[in-house]
């Protein structure tokens, strides 16, 4: 006889205990399948089908991407229902929908929905300024940003099943992506050099659970799939972001605000296959029309810069 | 031993042939092909894969390796792409093994489960992401193990197809099933 062990997990931490909980491995798996792939940031179904049929391996449902967010300022909060009930329809691929930090109503309606990945997200305006959402007990997988090796490792330990570097959504600058990406690898290799009872202390400055950082000193690596956000807007930008580590990457704004979407689209998911090789990279810059404006950081106050929500 | 890495979990298959003392290498154009004894394609999404087979060319030269006998392994989406049939959002597939694919036949992500197989690789424990359902098996397929009555694990000749991961499971007993069919080098 078939035992079924997905669908009876512990009852559910926090939102009302209506759903069990998914395994982990379960959650994780699907970060797996999503390697080497382009999540692009979509608006209506329309925007969904064009990402789909440029070969995403998901979309992110959104009322507004993010350089909107930030031009109309606002709170800005989870996506309408209809708009993700309107991509579920028209896609095969897996939806994902962004939650405001620390709304785990907003996440059990998502759960609900029957939505592939949950992020708890900077881009939206926070809901608790001092708890993340307890994630372990959601038959959803999340994604969290992360901007360093702490951070990462405490969404992890509150169950996130995919960390996304922060970047800085909406700017078109892959200045920050970059940062956060060698900020968190470099943590990485750092940690693996260290001997083994300097680990307690090292988890005490990450302030992450010591097991964590054992783990992660002995992997090499985040226990999740690590991928990049925030800035991307070329497919030269996704390509970077690949090889300094990024296992695939999110697309906001860089490809709806852009004159062409779906040839732009087509470009990022080229490039991000073919990271490696450079004639590739550049058969994909070709013919792309105009890239989306950029905002230099500089032009950024502190309280403008979205990655500074989260802690 | 060959991954088609357009997109997907190419790494964690490239762990367990590791694990088996095989070599990985990377597949993503036709020459990629010369000189390998088997094939895997990975789990991912099967319409990103496709996208990619198709900008690359890709169809016609996997299917030659498979006429050449070479064995070849579909995990997932990967087993969607070897089917003779799609439904549920059609991808053009390979047609080397004959069974319908339903993709994601069981919902979406928080309907995902593992559970352990039926059949002849007894406790065998399957996971399934988003998964696809087998339907119509014909004649020359046989089925090696089996989830709730469905058919999760099939063959037919040197072509193999699971619908679940086994490259996530530590388990690496159907990688060592596709080892096993690579034609000996006379």
């Amino acid at each position: 006889m078939a035992t079924r062990k997905g669908k009876t997990g512990v009852p559910s931490g926090n939102g009302g205990g209506r759903s069990t909980a998914q395994s982990f491995e379960i959650k994780v798996g699907l970060a797996e399948m999503l390697k080497g792939g382009v999540i692009m940031d979509v608006t209506t179904p329309e925007q969904a089908k064009i990402a789909e049929e440029a070969g995403a391996c998901a979309v992110m449902a959104l009322e507004r991407v993010p350089a909107d967010i930030r031009r109309d300022g606002g709170v800005a909060r989870m996506c309408s229902i209809e708009v993700i009930e309107g991509i579920q329809r028209v896609v095969s691929i897996p939806v994902m929908a962004k939650v405001r930090i620390g709304h785990f109503l907003e996440a059990r309606v998502l759960e609900s929905l029957g939505v592939d990945f949950i992020d708890e997200s900077e881009v939206l305006t926070p809901a608790d300024e001092e708890h993340h959402i307890d994630k372990s007990g959601f038959r959803s997988p999340f994604v969290c940003g992360a901007r360093n090796l702490g951070e990462a490792l405490r969404r992890v330990s509150e169950g996130a099943a995919m960390i996304r570097t922060k970047g800085e959504a909406g700017s078109g600058n892959i200045v920050e992506a970059v940062r956060h990406l060698r900020r968190v690898n470099g943590d990485i290799r750092a940690l693996a050099a260290l001997r083994v009872e300097e680990l307690p202390a090292r988890a005490k400055e990450l302030q992450a659970p010591v097991e964590l950082v054992r783990r992660v000193a002995e992997l090499g690596r985040l226990p999740v799939p690590n991928f990049a956000a925030g800035g991307i807007a070329t497919p030269a930008d996704a390509a970077l972001c690949m090889a300094l580590g990024a296992e695939a990457v999110f697309v906001g704004s860089g490809i709806f605000k852009s004159a062409d979407p779906a040839v732009r689209a087509r470009a990022v998911v080229r490039a991000t296959t073919h990271w490696d090789e450079t004639e590739e990279v550049l058969g994909s810059s070709r013919g792309l029309g105009e890239a989306m404006e950029g905002i230099e950081m500089e032009r950024l106050a502190e309280h403008e810069r979205l990655a500074n929500r989260g802690w | 031993m060959g991954i088609v890495a357009i997109q997907g979990d190419v790494e964690a298959h490239a762990a367990v042939l590791a694990r088996l003392g095989a070599e990985a290498v990377r597949v993503r154009c036709e020459k990629d092909l010369d000189g390998l004894s088997a094939l895997i394609l990975p789990g991912g999404e099967s319409t990103t894969i496709s996208k990619g087979l198709e900008r690359l060319r890709l169809y016609e030269p996997l299917r030659g390796f498979a006429r050449s006998g070479r064995p070849i392994l579909g995990t997932c989406a990967g087993a969607v792409l070897l089917a003779r049939e799609v439904e549920n959002h059609p991808v053009p597939s390979l047609g080397l093994i004959d069974v319908v694919a339903v993709r994601n036949a069981y919902g979406t992500q928080v309907d995902s489960f593992s559970a352990d197989a039926e059949g002849d690789f007894e406790g065998l424990r399957c996971v399934f992401i988003r998964a696809p359902r087998l339907r119509r098996p014909g004649p020359d397929v046989q089925v090696r193990a089996r989830v709730d009555g469905w058919p999760v694990f099939v063959e037919q000749g040197a072509v193999l197809a699971t619908t679940f991961h086994p490259e996530l499971t530590g388990d690496s007993r159907v990688h060592e099933r596709l080892l096993a069919l690579v034609p000996a080098v006379p």
